[in-house]
């Protein structure tokens, strides 16, 4: 018995998992500080080590309680909780932190743009200041959730007369007011999974700007520092993620093996493993750039498991499960196809920072290389080629 | 399954510390005295046998501190790989003997799997590395394991790829030995051996990417330094990358070497992947270097054929992955 196993007595003791709603018992969770237990207290935490982590969620997994989708509402908890934590202020972290944990309340993310992907900081949405408001135009791109979503955590251009880094600022954005246009965007799988974002004025009361004005890219940071963290740095058991996919088709294949696949496909079990310990590592610390190595390597392995995987299916590699647009919740890879894990796998290295980008941001913030000569650093994001 | 600890102790840093404190101060002849003076070559030894009674987690820091200097002592062939063996065999005399000299352990380096010893003591053992600096030799031979005094054995060094770790041929012919175990004792050794070596090459991969990141910082062509070009900077970035997964692993095989729990695949798993991160990052580190870097003056040689030959050491990474896919289910 520990001091956490200790609380979670307490807390399934005042509100019997089998008999209380769920919503009802995760907002007491988060009352309890047991949401998060390395947030602070009456924020869904307990200002205690993120280890303890896991010994509250398997204490409570034990006594049979309810979780809070954790795949449901990644954007909130992996992206947008840390940033509000860092940068809001106290109204806005007892307003958005509780119903985002209990999954109430669902986030997405208004960061790319069409005309913005790796250079996210050159992005063209428009906030144009009015009273309390804001006011803010513009069309966001690969917006996962946001058809489910309540809140979004949105960088717009306040300054478009300073260089691009330093006229940018952070807001929540009400996804249900007058002005936000949803539209599903297909993707190679079929699927869609994403959403284009079209902003038409839509109103933000300054009082859902998160950090100061002009503030915004070094709040994105704390966002995008977490976001990496939060695709490479899952805890996982062995065998948990792709490669047990892959590695239970080979068992269920003996006939289709050959020697090039075994020894390829036992390499790729080397590196998921490594990968997985090298997470066991970096949790233990707080997030910082050995982030990108987790991603960037998961990445890699992911799209040489899948694409192992097709070709060890040999006639059956040539068929694909179905190309119907739905509108899946969640990235579903084990639940599909060889073919759709191939295909989406190839969104890795793509989302959440490309694998050049994040090449890029180790040179220099890791390994202390120097930048690459910068043509738009000084100019006025308005004189900037487009 | 608990999760390993893949951290480093604050022990474990101060220990770092002082080996690298070391080997900054000294080289050459008396370094290795010096070594064994501080302790870290009987680290995994039970107090009472005089040892330090600490265990593998520690043996696997100096490895790496050894690798990143390439130092030329015989650690891996006495401290790590003969004492590995010597305390599989138990508590005897004989033992005692051994762990108070140089034991060396009379297999190939290349060795991995079965070991075929000699008969009757009589015969010839090929590539022995730090064969040089041995007062006994730990020899399997029909079956068992013996200890044959350096006297009663001839030692013949030969070019070696890794002059730092050079290996050398043993003949003998109807040596006098003692038998000390059987040769579960050495599939034990190779086991630790090939753990250990995993930290060894993190250390010699870091020394090499360090050394590279700092030349190509200060390097300039083309009116840039070379390391803003991103076709190098990525490299890099890659490389450092291999560097994460690598230490994990080899700090995953320290501390199942330590706790005992699913050493084998622990062990395999971390040379299957540390001894090719750390060839790649010696031939990074020459090819970065650009013409310098293929210079005899220049140090990156002698890490390029410390990490070649320790490719070959203790099993290939084919070998390993060969090793490891029964015990994980993955069968060919």
């Amino acid at each position: 018995m520990s001091e956490w196993t200790d609380r979670v007595a307490a807390l399934v003791a005042a509100h019997d998992p089998a008999t209380t709603d769920r919503a009802a018992f995760l907002r007491a969770r988060f009352d309890a500080g047991l949401a998060w237990v390395h947030f602070p207290e009456g924020l869904g935490g307990l200002a205690a080590p993120r280890e303890a982590q896991r010994e509250v969620d398997a204490a409570l997994s034990a006594a049979g309680a309810p979780d809070n989708d954790p795949r449901r509402i990644g954007i909130g908890l992996g992206m947008a909780a840390p940033t509000i934590l860092a940068h809001g202020t106290a109204d806005q972290r007892r307003r958005f932190l509780r119903p985002l944990w209990t999954g109430e309340e669902v986030w997405c993310q208004l960061f790319s743009e069409p005309g913005a992907g790796s250079d996210l900081a050159a992005l063209a949405t428009r906030a144009r200041r009015d009273g309390d408001d804001w006011v803010v135009t513009g069309q966001k791109v690969w917006t996962s959730s946001a058809h489910n979503a309540r809140w979004a955590i949105l960088l717009g251009r306040t300054d478009p007369d300073v260089p691009k880094h330093a006229g940018l600022t952070y807001f929540v954005c009400d996804m249900t007011a007058p002005g936000v246009d949803v539209r599903p965007l297909r993707q190679i799988t079929g699927e869609a999974e994403f959403n284009e974002v079209f902003l038409s004025e839509v109103r933000v009361p300054d009082t859902d700007r998160l950090g100061d004005v002009g503030d915004g890219w070094r709040v994105a940071r704390t966002t995008l520092m977490n976001e990496r963290v939060a695709i490479g740095g899952r805890p996982v058991p062995r065998e948990g993620g792709m490669v047990g996919v892959v590695a239970r088709t080979w068992r269920d294949n003996p006939d289709r093996r050959t020697p090039d696949l075994h020894d390829r496909l036992v390499a790729l079990w080397v590196r998921a493993e490594a990968l997985r310990l090298a997470g066991i590592r970096l949790r233990t610390g707080s997030p910082g750039p050995e982030g990108s190595a987790m991603k960037l390597a998961f990445a890699g392995i992911a799209q040489a498991l899948s694409g192992l995987e097709v070709e060890l299916l040999a006639e059956d590699g040539l068929r694909y499960d179905d190309w119907t647009e739905r509108r899946p919740a969640h990235v579903d890879y084990l639940g599909r196809g060889a073919g759709y894990r191939y295909l989406r796998a190839k969104g890795n290295s793509i989302e959440g920072g490309t694998s050049e980008i994040l090449r890029t941001i180790i040179a220099e913030r890791v390994l202390g290389l120097p930048a690459e000569p910068r043509a738009d650093k000084d100019l006025p994001w308005k004189d900037l080629p487009r | 399954m608990t999760e390993p600890d893949l951290r480093y102790s604050e022990v474990e840093e101060d220990l770092r510390s002082s080996v690298r404190a070391l080997l900054t101060a000294r080289a050459g002849a008396g370094l290795w005295r010096e070594l064994v003076g501080l302790g870290v070559t009987s680290l995994p030894v039970p107090e009472g046998l005089g040892g330090q009674g600490a265990g593998y987690r520690e043996v696997a820091v100096v490895a790496e501190e050894l690798g990143a200097s390439v130092a030329p002592v015989p650690f891996l062939g006495s401290a790590v790989l003969a004492t590995a063996a010597l305390l599989h065999a138990g508590d005897t005399p004989e033992v005692r003997l051994a762990l108070s000299g140089t034991p060396v352990l009379a297999v190939p380096l290349s060795s991995w799997g079965a070991v075929v010893g000699v008969r009757g003591l009589t015969g010839s053992i090929r590539s022995v590395a730090d064969a040089a600096a041995a007062d006994r030799f730990l020899v399997p031979a029909d079956n068992g394991l013996y200890l044959v005094e350096a006297a009663d054995v001839r030692v013949s060094p030969v070019p070696s790829l890794d002059e730092t770790r050079p290996v050398a041929d043993l003949e003998f012919s109807a040596a006098p030995g003692t038998r000390l175990a059987g040769l579960d004792a050495v599939r034990r050794a190779l086991l630790v051996g090939a753990g250990i070596l995993a930290s060894e090459q993190v250390g010699v991969a870091q020394w090499c990417l360090d050394t590279t990141v700092a030349y190509v910082r200060q390097r300039v062509q083309f009116g840039r330094p070379v390391g803003s070009f991103q076709a190098v900077k990525h490299r890099l970035a890659d490389l450092w990358q291999e560097l994460v997964l690598a230490r994990a692993a080899a700090r995953n095989a320290a501390d199942a070497l330590t706790t005992g729990v699913d050493t084998a695949v622990a062990v395999s798993l971390a040379q299957s992947l540390c001894a090719t991160v750390a060839v790649r990052a010696a031939e990074e580190c020459v090819q970065l270097h650009g013409g310098i870097g293929m210079t005899w003056e220049h140090p990156a040689h002698r890490y390029l054929k410390r990490a070649k030959a320790n490719e070959i050491a203790l099993g290939t990474p084919g070998m390993h992955r060969a090793t490891l896919a029964p015990l994980i289910d993955l069968l060919g």
